[in-house]
């Protein structure tokens, strides 16, 4: 943790911003540029921040380690998911079509879904490989 | 945009590119090496920007200036951050990056000039795409259509990829205590 105070209040005063740019981009990627890739790396570059201002064990308490590796399935499944729905509902793999009555919501629904999917995946792998490196340090600092 | 102030900001990034390159090269310290390439890659961001690739842009900006930073400054916490003195001749590498390097730009000739109609990725289906997305899809941006939807099977590819390579690393790099049921099997 950093014993400054204009970095320590800097950056609880960014992070929420980043953090909810990062949905912005998420949720509005269909409208403007951006998606799950780049939503989830800013998501996870607001939780990382945080993490180097006040330490790893600041971030190991704001998100358990155990949750990014777990969220990294859960995007990935949330995909491959959709496509196997979308085949139960009579369609092929990923056809969003199904996904709703008219065929142009189905497909609206479908990309909000996968990308939601990928922001997720992306931001857990990027944290769980972050907690991974920086956690390599602390040992050889002991 | 007036087509000499593009050319001008096209140059004043590509020459700002190629110092960022070189002092990379010339650097001793990792950790300036580092930092410089997340400048160039917020220079890269630049240029996407200026061809009008505002989604290669964005994930430029934040996966090649953003993650790849941090994730290159966490690990160099691992390690020294001084470049060990080159134990043989260079000449070579130089030999081959120039080499490499003159090919690439020999074949730059033979690339369509930039928005160029004809050019063959312009012919294809990327039509088709900007005809009918609108229609079909339902949402403005056509590079998330494609991305999302036409290109649906590719996008999960990558999200496999990105998933195993942070599992491949996890595994690797995870301290004993923090695996789960590592206690009993040191």
């Amino acid at each position: 943790m950093t014993d400054l105070p204009i970095l320590r209040v800097i950056a609880k005063f960014l992070i929420p911003f980043i953090l909810l740019f990062g949905l912005y981009v998420q949720f509005h990627g269909d409208y403007g540029p951006g998606g799950g890739f780049q939503a989830g790396v800013i998501f996870a570059a607001g939780c990382i921040l945080y993490a180097l201002v006040f330490g790893l064990d600041g971030l190991r308490r704001a998100i358990p380690p155990a949750i990014p590796r777990v969220l990294a399935a859960v995007g990935l499944i949330l995909y491959a998911g959709t496509g196997v729905a979308t085949m139960l509902l009579g369609g092929v793999y990923l056809d969003y079509a199904r996904l709703a009555a008219d065929p142009t919501h189905g497909h609206h629904y479908g990309i909000l879904i996968i990308e939601f999917g990928v922001g997720v995946t992306v931001a857990a792998t990027m944290l769980a490989v972050y907690q991974a490196f920086a956690g390599r340090g602390e040992t050889a600092e002991d | 945009m007036d087509p000499a102030v593009e050319t001008a900001i096209h140059a004043v990034l590509l020459a700002l590119l190629v110092a960022v390159a070189l002092i990379i090269a010339r650097s001793r310290s990792i950790l300036t090496a580092v930092m410089l390439t997340g400048i160039y890659s917020f220079l890269m961001a630049g240029v996407f920007l200026m061809l009008d690739a505002v989604d290669v842009a964005f994930t430029e900006a934040a996966v090649g200036a953003g993650a790849a930073t941090v994730l290159g400054l966490v690990a160099l916490s691992l390690t020294s951050d001084r470049e060990a003195p080159p134990t043989q001749a260079r000449w070579p590498a130089l030999a081959a990056a120039t080499a490499a390097g003159a090919a690439a730009m020999y074949a730059v000739f033979d690339l369509p000039a930039v928005g160029d109609p004809d050019a063959p990725a312009h012919t294809h289906v990327a039509p088709r795409y900007l005809a009918e997305s609108g229609e079909a899809i339902g949402i403005p941006n056509v590079v998330t259509s494609v991305l999302a939807d036409y290109r649906g099977f590719d996008t999960l590819g990558e999200v496999a990829v990105i998933f195993t390579a942070g599992i491949g690393v996890f595994l690797l790099l995870a301290r004993r205590r923090d695996r789960p049921g590592a206690e009993g099997g040191e």
